[in-house]
Parts: structure tokens; C-alpha cells; sequence
């Protein structure tokens, strides 16, 4: 952390809020529904899930009552940033046939709506949206929809104090601190003194914004605290995973026994990729009414986990489930590498968490070494 | 004066069924306008009297087949028929009167009608495609609506219809719907269903009910072992899987495996 460290109260957070709403953005902040946390738009302190803590194992969420005052005293929520900005269905075009057949009035529609304010984003969600930009903008074909969102959306990050049972940034090194590619980034410090946030500042549109609010320099005590903080939570994974040379080790294994296991648990209902930050895959739907004259191409969230999603001329490529597991965890953790130059998994665990059969990503990229292990049952 | 194209002809046909799939397509109100725009209503008992020869260029059917007429019925609808298109659990699974293919059909006769002897009943319920060929099935006790459509415009314009075979997990996520069997331990059969409801009842922190039968990759042995671990008894996994779709190959089968009775395990 720098000199301009800066520290918010509670008052100052909810200054934050209003800033960002009086500057015209969509603040989207966690919240509590049906018994999870997800994000939604936010507009006051009372939107947040104070005091509300997680409960995460394989195939096990339930939100706990913490006893304290936490504001954001729970892991990874129901979902990561990604339905925000790269929402699960996305109208592409509409088009209109007039009364010359051949003639095709095409309209691609514009983003809709205000830009988006994502506040308490974490570290692991925040390295995903990044290889999202590195994804769907960097390359030949850059995604316009997500490009026009993306530009225009602020971020305020917010560090992870209590992980989860099944969170294991540490191992793929993307947490629990924000490190970079946000506007500004929080540490709740809520268990000494005064319920304060330390304030690090990633852009200059943060800087600006952060000014039109009640901020005061960082003591050296507040900056000492937020990083024992960080590293008592760094020292709490619920999860691990093995990293050394798991590219290898993915690639030896195509023809491995295990996959069968899996495939006998695996329920390729494609939950996994649903909820994980990084899938992106999609496809493109066609719809069109009774008449033929009114046409729409929608781009919707497709899975890895479905039949149809291998379907070329003749059948699908992946008939088998454990081919479509085995494509999946060879995807994250080891071809994303040559894809992309990193692991496709952040480890926010939400693909153990959310998976109804409770298959953990860890435990078998750990069988594939050989080396079983029990996993931690905190329940 | 020039005459206008002739429409194409559309017949709906009830078989052993509760009429429920026929009234999808008379709830599409806003779009009843355009159908009746887009298609001749040939033959529609349920929605007007008139009736006009075949043959027909589409024919929606719904119901099971459960008596030696209907056995016959059905070829005389398939040879007058340009597409046929099965509607609902009944006609594309049996229904839930397939229920009966794994009881005693003499008897629940017995038991349940003075004169028995009265009564023409098959053994057994079975779906229109284990009768005749058909072009289409779409699934679901009920119809979707939207769904409905897509294959009405699709056997129109001469396309495949966009009906996926994926999970019903697939439109809970979509929708945002936070797992009811995750985060709350209720047992949903979502995740061996077939998608097309709109993920209706976890919208409403229920459990999926199946109605939309095996999705196109059903692990039906490993799911069981997820409801044992919900604390569900084989008995209750039995009956689950046993309701509008008890027929349907995947949810039969492992009904079957699991069932504790022992008139199943003889069958």
C-alpha cells in the first residue's frame, strides 16, 4: 500500500455509494436473496449483508449469522461479476424482412443502460475479469457488447478477510488481496476500534471519486492492521490445490481410469461452468416468430457439460460425460495455460460449492497425482 | 381478383391426456392473432366446431395411447398428416397414466368400476412414437408456451425447432436462481431434467418436479446416490422419478433399479 492510502467510515463508505450513483453509474453491490449472496443494484449500507457470514463445502451453501457488524464478511457469493458484464443472454441483432425478401434490415443494439458501479468485487472475481478482457477484447474478434460495458464500468474491490471452505486463491495466486485492475479496492477492518475501510487507490477515476467523499490519510496502524488481516485470511483457505506442473501432469492423464469416476458422480448438468468466472463459452441462438418477418440472434451462456455443445455435422463430439469432465478441468488448468499464459481458475470454488454432486476441482486434480486427499469438512 | 396463398392446415388431436398441452395454445393470447394469421385451424375440437378435411400440413397430437381405437386412431392421423408433432409428457412418455405399466391394469379395473366388463383398456400407456413415426416430440406437463411456438414456426418455415435437451440447471442459472438443493438441501430433480419450463418451480424455491423427463445426458445412478445424501429414502426416489414422466426410458429404468417393491424387481 502507498502513501495516499486513505481510510472510509461507515459514513464515508455510504458517501461512496452516493458519488458513484450521482455520477450516473448502476452501483451493484452484494446483497441477500434466497438465502445467498448475490449481487444486485445497491443504494445504501442496508442493502449490504451486514453481520451475514458463508457457510461453503461441496455442494454446500448456508449463510451464518457472524455475531458482528462485518459488511462483507462472507467468500466468493452465488455469482461472480460475470453476469453483470457479460450477461447470460445478450440480444445481438433484430432484423426485419421487408416486402423484398432478399432485403434484411439489420439494427445491432447499442449496450443498455448506465455503466455499472461493481462494488466488493474480490480478488479471485477481479482476476477473472481480467482474463476476460483479455479474452473477449484482446483478440481478433473483440466482443462489442462486453467491450462497451467493460469501458465504462468502475470497480471498487474489496479484499477477502474470511475465505471459505472452498476457497483456494492462494494456491492459484490471485488472492485474498486485490492486485491491480480496479478503481479502488477496500480492506474492512471491523474486529479493532472504529469499523473503518482502508482505501487503495488503483486509477485516476478513483482518485477523483474518492476525493468527493470524506476520506482521511491511512495511519500507519490502519495500513499495518489491513495487512494482518489479509494474511491471517490468506492463511485460512478451506482449499489447496497443487500447482507444480499441473499442465503435465493434465496431459499425461487423457487416457486415465479416474476420468470414469468422475463421470460416474458428475451429473453434466453444467452448474460448474455456470457459476465459474472464467467460462465464457457461448452460442448463438436464432429465434424467430410465427411469420418469418421478425428475426433476433441472441449470444447465450453455453456449457462444456451439454451434449449439443460439441454437436457438429453427424453428433456431438463428447458424448461420454467423462470426456466433457476431462475436457473441462484440461481446459482450466492446463490448456488455458498455452491458450491464454495462465491457469483458466481464479479458486474462488464456486464449481465445488454450487456443483449438486459436490465434485471438487481440487480433490480431482489431487487423485490425478495419485495422491487422494481428504478434504475439509467444515459442516 | 387474386386468390391468396392457401394457409397451411393445422390439426390438434387429443389422445389419453388431460387437455392441458391443447390449452397452451389457446393461452398464447397475444400471439393467437398471428397463428390464426399464419395457419388454417383445421381441426381444433377444443377450440371451434368447424372442421375442415384433411389432409393436414402439421398435426399437433396429445395423449397417450391407452385403448385398441386410439391404437387404430393414430395411423389414420399419421397418414393424413404432411408433420406430426407430439405434445407433452403423454403423447412423447406416456403420461402420468403410464403409471399403470407398472401395476395391474385387471386390477385397478377391478377395484375401481362396477362392470368392468364394460371397459376397453390397454395394458399398458404408451407414447404416440411407439405407434407411429413421428417428426417431433415436445416435452413438458405442460407445454411451454414458448416453445410451443418455436415448433409451430419452425414446422412452418421448414427448419429444426431451437429446443434444447440440456438440464433444467441451465435456465436456473441463466435466470440468476439460487440452487435450491445447494443452498437450502431441497431435492430438485433439475439436474437429470430436460430444460424448457424456464426453470419454473426452483423460481419459486421448489424442487423441478421432471416435468420436461431425462435431460439428453442423464446420470440417473449417480443422482440417486445425491438424493440418498439428501436423506431421501429409496422408496420416496422411486415416486419422483414416477410422475408425469414415469415412463420416459431413463426415469423408468432407474425407478426400477432402485424400488424396493417386489413386484418391480419381477419385472
Amino acid at each position: 500500500m502507498t502513501d495516499d492510502t486513505r481510510v472510509l467510515g461507515l459514513a464515508g463508505l455510504q458517501a461512496l455509494i452516493d458519488a458513484l450513483g450521482l455520477r450516473g453509474y448502476t452501483v451493484i453491490g452484494p446483497t441477500v436473496r434466497d438465502g445467498a449472496i448475490v449481487n444486485a443494484p445497491i443504494s445504501s449500507l442496508d442493502d449490504l449483508p451486514r453481520g451475514i457470514g458463508d457457510e461453503q463445502d461441496a455442494a454446500h451453501y448456508r449463510l451464518r449469522d457472524r455475531g458482528d457488524e462485518a459488511l462483507f464478511g462472507f467468500a466468493a457469493g452465488a455469482q461472480s461479476a460475470k453476469p453483470v458484464l457479460f450477461p447470460s443472454d445478450e440480444l445481438l441483432w433484430r432484423s426485419r424482412r421487408t416486402a423484398d425478401v432478399t432485403v434484411i434490415d439489420r439494427e445491432v443494439e447499442p449496450p443498455p443502460g448506465p455503466p455499472y458501479a461493481l462494488i466488493g468485487v474480490r480478488s479471485c472475481d477481479l482476476r477473472a475479469i481480467l482474463m476476460h478482457d483479455q479474452i473477449l477484447l484482446e483478440r481478433t474478434a473483440a466482443d462489442v457488447h462486453y467491450a462497451a460495458r467493460r469501458a465504462e464500468s468502475f470497480v471498487v474491490a474489496v479484499a477477502c478477510t474470511d475465505p471459505a471452505g472452498t476457497c483456494f486463491c492462494v494456491s492459484m495466486d490471485t488472492g485474498p488481496s486485490p492486485r491491480g485492475g480496479y478503481d479502488l479496492a477496500l480492506t474492512e477492518l471491523y474486529a479493532d476500534g472504529e469499523h473503518r475501510f482502508v482505501v487503495a487507490v488503483g486509477t485516476d477515476r478513483g482518485a477523483e471519486v474518492l476525493a468527493e467523499v470524506a476520506a482521511t490519510t491511512a495511519t500507519a496502524d490502519d495500513v499495518a492492521v489491513a495487512e494482518r488481516v489479509i494474511t491471517e485470511a490468506s492463511g485460512r483457505m478451506g482449499r489447496a490445490l497443487q500447482t507444480d506442473g499441473l499442465k503435465y501432469l493434465l496431459y499425461a492423464n487423457v487416457e486415465s481410469p479416474h476420468w470414469d469416476d468422475v463421470a460416474s458422480r458428475c451429473l453434466a448438468c453444467t452448474n460448474c461452468t455456470l457459476v465459474c468466472p472464467t467460462c465464457f463459452c457461448t452460442s448463438v441462438e436464432d429465434v424467430t416468430d410465427l411469420t418469418g418477418v421478425n428475426a433476433e440472434r441472441h449470444r447465450v451462456w453455453d456449457s462444456c457439460f451439454s451434449e449439443e455443445f460439441s454437436y457438429i455435422h453427424g453428433g456431438s463430439v463428447r458424448e461420454s460425460t467423462r470426456s466433457r469432465y476431462r475436457q473441462w478441468i484440461t481446459h482450466k488448468l492446463a490448456a488455458w495455460e498455452d491458450q491464454f499464459g495462465s491457469f483458466g481458475c481464479v479458486g474462488c470454488g464456486r464449481c465445488i460449492t454450487w456443483c449438486p454432486a459436490g465434485i471438487d476441482i481440487t480433490v480431482e486434480a489431487a487423485a490425478l497425482r495419485g495422491t487422494p486427499r481428504k478434504t475439509s469438512q467444515r459442516s | 381478383m387474386t386468390e391468396a396463398p392457401a394457409l397451411p392446415k393445422l390439426a390438434v388431436w387429443k389422445f389419453a391426456s388431460c387437455d392441458g398441452c391443447q390449452l397452451t395454445l389457446l393461452n398464447c393470447e397475444d400471439e393467437l392473432l398471428t397463428i390464426v394469421g399464419a395457419v388454417n385451424i383445421a381441426y381444433f375440437p377444443e377450440a371451434t366446431r368447424a372442421v375442415v378435411a384433411g389432409p393436414y400440413d402439421v398435426s399437433l397430437v396429445e395423449g397417450s395411447i391407452t385403448t385398441p381405437e386410439d391404437a387404430e386412431r393414430i395411423h389414420e392421423i399419421r397418414s393424413m398428416s404432411r408433420s406430426l408433432v407430439t405434445i407433452g409428457a403423454c403423447a412423447t412418455a406416456g403420461g402420468i397414466q403410464a403409471l399403470r405399466n407398472f401395476g395391474s391394469v385387471a386390477e385397478f379395473r377391478s377395484i375401481v368400476y362396477a362392470h368392468p366388463e364394460y371397459l376397453s383398456t390397454l395394458d399398458r400407456s404408451t407414447p404416440i412414437s411407439a405407434h407411429v413415426n413421428v417428426d417431433f416430440e415436445l416435452r413438458g406437463c405442460p407445454v411451454d408456451k414458448i416453445q410451443l411456438l418455436e415448433v409451430l414456426a419452425s414446422a412452418l418455415q421448414s427448419r429444426n425447432p431451437r429446443i434444447p435437451t440440456y438440464s433444467v440447471c441451465v435456465e436456473c442459472k441463466r435466470r440468476g436462481n439460487i440452487c435450491v438443493t445447494v443452498a437450502n438441501g431441497t431435492p430438485c430433480l433439475g439436474p437429470v431434467t430436460q430444460a424448457g419450463c424456464g426453470a419454473l418451480c426452483p423460481s419459486f424455491a421448489r424442487g423441478c418436479y421432471g416435468c420436461f423427463g431425462p435431460q439428453d445426458s442423464p446420470n440417473m445412478a449417480g443422482f440417486t446416490e445425491r438424493l440418498r445424501g439428501l436423506g431421501m429414502s429409496d422408496e420416496d426416489a422411486v415416486r419422483i422419478y414416477r410422475t408425469f414422466n414415469a415412463d420416459a426410458e431413463a426415469f423408468r429404468a432407474e425407478s426400477e433399479r432402485i424400488s424396493p417393491s417386489k413386484e418391480d424387481a419381477a419385472r
